[in-house]
Order: structure tokens, then C-alpha cells, then sequence
């Protein structure tokens, strides 16, 4: 393979003068985390309430709900982000048209708006699935005790639902902050965009790829990671899954021998 | 809001959308998800074979393109085909792909990933006496996996196996990033030519919708009609 390795590259100064290459990966890390993260708040409150309205007894409601899932799911987020980008200024009244035209970071805000969207009406599906999990006791018993349908969805039915709806809601924040990578296509200087930068100033393909694959990797495990904990701590003690410890690596490979049995 | 929106744009460029670009979404998908779907069983495979190094290599391989963006994928793979290429062909130079076949590579190596997870959950869904029954009647791992494990894990997977599909589907417009003509690509080539963003977005928009929509609709439909055969 003649391809020049240059793993120093890193320290190198960019064309901008101010920041090394590795400084500029961890510029669009944040930039990646950043527009997640509020992408992530949009998601959870509108997925949250669309997916409760989707449970609700009224006809209308779940209506509304499932054409909100439907619409944004069944359009690929590279479009959204363009109908968000391109096609809203130009079909708002001008003075609105111009004003977002002319918001410095728009490619973040646009960012954010088009991937909590988009996300939406995933974590919406999860809502809706992990609420249509309960018991169908538990709304009753809810109502029956005298609980007015928002009391029964706010102390019976979404404390069980979250905690249930954990594992899904974590890959699809994952699946958040991978999907911001898209907003390279309309200018924003996230982490895959960075690293496509690099390429082009030096050449160096594989070192600046591998670098953000790395860097994304690190970004994965410490979230699935965090998120781990977070459902230990809140488990429904009861539940498979449920206050049980784990046993240790050690015990595990034991009972693994002992019960050693041909696995399809 | 619609006074100065021009219909003639798009029915002008009709053929070369549906022509040109469509032809290359639709190509794509069928065969990165043939490809992907084969890759992908093998995986599941190598993952349930109880063999630590092919176990150890199928699950660092989905837990790798699980936790890369599909953009970055689709970098990746685009500067390392030629590279690939060189090396089994033991040309001189990297080899020239052509946009397709890089972009069908990525899918398909990608796609395996999602696709190994869907068997890998069909293939523990079969009853485990069903193994049993077929080593007793004589047969070995090949024949059982091939005439008796895979068609009923299949089968219990195609609405998900298609589910999946769409995503591929909406997500082969990612390719745009490489400035290739699929059905996006197309549109986008369009607007910036004509100056009529506004136009070619809603319509590729509303065109991606009513494909979407349709598929995931019959793909319901179609897991109704299997539940109550079961």
C-alpha cells in the first residue's frame, strides 16, 4: 500500500493558525455533543407528549399523534434538514424569511429544530410502546382511585413507563448524536465534518477518519455506559431486569462452565 | 406563499429525476439490502457459533458500525475501496470504483450490521428442540441451519427484515454527501441549477413520504396477515 502514514498530523497547525487538528476534532466533538444534546431536549418533551396523546381515549389525539410519527419518520432526516434549511425561509413572510436567513449559527439552530424532529417521533413510538406495556390495571386502578386521567398518566403511568422505556430511549439517544453528523450537509462544523476538513487540507485520509471513528467510539461507550447506570439505579424492583445485583464476571464465567451446554 | 411556485421545474425534470436518480436509489437499496441481508446472516452465524475468535470478530464488527455515523461510514469507505481494491488485485495504483459500487460496498457492509442483529434475535427465536430434532434425525449444523433454522428465523423476520429496508432506503440519500445522482441527488442538482430550492425539496420530499408510507403501511398489513397464520 503506498499510502504516506503521518500519525503527527494531529499536531500540526490548521490553515486557521489558531488550532492544531486535534484541536479543531475536539472543536467539532463539542459542536456534535452540543447540538445532541438539545436536539435530545426537543426530542424527549415532544416525543413524550405526542407519545402520551397517542395513548390517550381520545379519537382525535392519537389521530394527531400518529400523523406527527408518520410524517417525520417516513422523510430521510437529510431532507428535513433541508426543507428546515433551505425551503423555510423562503415560504415564511419575507421579514421572517430574512431574519432567519441572517442568524449567525443557523446551521446549528437548524440543526437542533430539524434532528429533535426527527427524533420526536421515534422516542414518541417508545413512549407510546413502553406506556401500552403496563398492565391495563394500572389505569384503572389509577382512575378507580380517583385520579383525574393527567394525575394517573403523571404519578402511575410515567414513572413505570420511563423507567421501562430506558434501554430503547438510550439507543435512541445514541442514535442522536451519531444522526447530528448529517448536519455536515448543511454546514455545520460537528465532529465528521471536521474530520472531513482534515482530509482535505492534508491528505491524510485514514489518520483523520480513524480519529473521529475513535472519537465517536469513546462518545458511545461512556453514554451506554452512564446510561447503565442510570437503570440500575432506577429499576423496578420486581422486574426482570429488575434490583437484582449482577453477579461478577468471575461468578458468571463459573455458572457458564457448569451449565456449559451447545449453543444453537 | 405558493404564487411563485413553479410546477413546470419539476415536471420538466421528471425523467431525469425519476430516470437517473431514482433508478439509483432503488437499485441501491435492493442491493445493498440482498447483500447486507447475506453478510448479515453469516455474522449471526459467526456470532451464535460458540467459536470465541469468530464470535470475538462478528461482535466487534456490529459494535463498530453501530457506533459510527453512517456519513462517516460512507467517507471511510469511499477513500478505502480503492485501497482495498489495490491490495487484492496487486495493481500498481488504487483502483478506481465508480460511485455506485463504492456506495453499494458501504450499504451493504453497513446495513450487515443492523441485519445480523434481526437474524441473530430470528435465529434464538427458534424453539431450541428444533435443533435438537434435526442433529437426531442425522443432520449436521450445515443441512440443519440451511433447510430447517434459517427459512423459519427468516420467515419470523421479514416484517423487521423490511422495516429495515425502508430505513435503508430513506438513509441511501446520504450518498448526496458524496455528490452522487440518486433521487436527493438529483433534486438537489436541479434547484441549485434552476434556483428553485423550494420546488425540488417539497416535491422530493412529498416523493420519499408516499413511498415510505406506502411500504411501511403494506409491511403492517403484512405482519397482521402472518400473525394470525401463526
Amino acid at each position: 500500500m503506498n499510502y504516506n502514514w503521518n500519525w503527527g498530523i494531529f499536531w500540526q497547525t490548521s490553515p486557521d493558525g489558531a488550532h492544531t487538528y486535534f484541536q479543531l476534532l475536539l472543536l467539532g466533538t463539542w459542536w456534535t455533543l452540543n447540538t445532541a444534546f438539545f436536539a435530545w431536549i426537543i426530542a424527549l418533551t415532544l416525543g413524550s407528549l405526542v407519545g402520551v396523546a397517542r395513548t390517550t381515549p381520545n379519537k382525535w389525539l392519537i389521530r394527531f399523534g400518529n400523523a406527527y410519527v408518520e410524517l417525520f419518520r417516513n422523510i430521510p432526516l437529510l431532507v428535513q434538514m433541508f426543507l428546515w434549511y433551505f425551503v423555510l425561509p423562503e415560504v415564511v413572510p419575507e421579514s421572517i424569511g430574512d431574519w432567519l436567513k441572517q442568524l449567525p449559527n443557523a446551521s446549528f439552530y437548524t440543526a437542533v429544530v430539524a434532528l429533535g424532529l426527527y427524533t420526536s417521533a421515534r422516542v414518541a413510538e417508545q413512549v407510546r410502546a413502553g406506556i401500552n406495556s403496563l398492565a391495563r390495571g394500572q389505569r384503572a386502578a389509577g382512575l378507580a382511585m380517583g385520579l383525574t386521567q393527567p394525575q394517573t398518566y403523571r404519578y402511575v403511568l410515567l414513572p413505570m413507563a420511563y423507567r421501562i422505556m430506558l434501554p430503547p430511549l438510550t439507543s435512541e439517544f445514541i442514535n442522536t448524536i451519531k444522526n447530528s453528523s448529517v448536519a455536515l450537509t448543511i454546514g455545520l462544523m460537528e465532529l465528521t465534518a471536521r474530520a472531513r476538513e482534515m482530509q482535505e487540507y492534508t491528505f491524510q485520509v485514514f489518520e483523520a477518519f480513524t480519529a473521529a471513528t475513535v472519537i465517536y467510539i469513546i462518545i458511545n461507550i461512556i453514554v451506554t455506559e452512564g446510561m447503565r447506570r442510570l437503570e440500575r439505579a432506577v429499576a423496578i424492583p420486581g422486574y426482570v431486569g429488575g434490583r437484582a445485583k449482577r453477579p461478577s464476571w468471575r461468578q458468571r464465567w463459573k455458572t457458564r462452565q457448569k451449565w456449559r451446554l451447545r449453543r444453537v | 406563499m405558493f404564487s411563485t411556485f413553479d410546477f413546470g421545474v419539476i415536471y420538466r425534470s421528471l425523467s431525469y429525476l425519476f430516470i437517473d436518480g431514482m433508478t439509483f436509489t432503488v437499485t441501491l437499496t435492493a442491493m445493498a439490502a440482498t447483500l447486507g441481508l447475506i453478510w448479515g446472516t453469516i455474522l449471526a452465524l459467526m456470532r451464535l457459533s460458540g467459536f470465541p475468535p469468530l464470535v470475538l470478530f462478528a461482535t466487534g464488527y456490529v459494535n463498530l458500525m453501530r457506533s459510527v455515523p453512517l456519513v462517516l461510514m460512507i467517507f471511510w469507505f469511499y477513500f478505502l475501496v480503492p485501497y482495498i481494491g489495490q491490495w487484492i488485485t496487486g495493481s500498481a495504483a488504487p483502483i478506481r470504483v465508480g460511485a455506485f459500487m463504492s456506495s453499494l460496498i458501504t450499504f451493504s457492509l453497513f446495513e450487515a450490521a443492523f441485519f445480523s442483529e434481526i437474524m441473530r434475535a430470528g435465529i434464538q427465536s427458534i424453539a431450541r428442540g428444533q435443533m435438537a430434532a434435526a442433529q437426531a434425525l442425522g443432520m449436521n449444523y450445515r443441512t440443519t441451519m440451511s433447510y430447517i433454522i434459517l427459512p423459519q428465523a427468516f420467515r419470523n423476520m421479514v416484517p423487521v427484515l423490511l422495516t429495515q429496508t425502508i430505513i435503508l432506503f430513506q438513509d441511501t440519500s446520504l450518498v448526496y454527501v458524496l455528490s452522487i445522482t440518486d433521487f436527493l441527488g438529483a433534486a438537489s442538482k436541479v434547484a441549485q441549477r434552476d434556483g428553485r430550492l423550494v420546488e425540488m425539496y417539497l416535491f422530493a420530499a412529498a416523493v420519499y413520504f408516499i413511498i415510505s408510507l406506502a411500504a411501511s403501511t403494506a409491511v403492517r398489513r403484512l405482519n397482521r396477515r402472518i400473525a394470525i397464520i401463526r
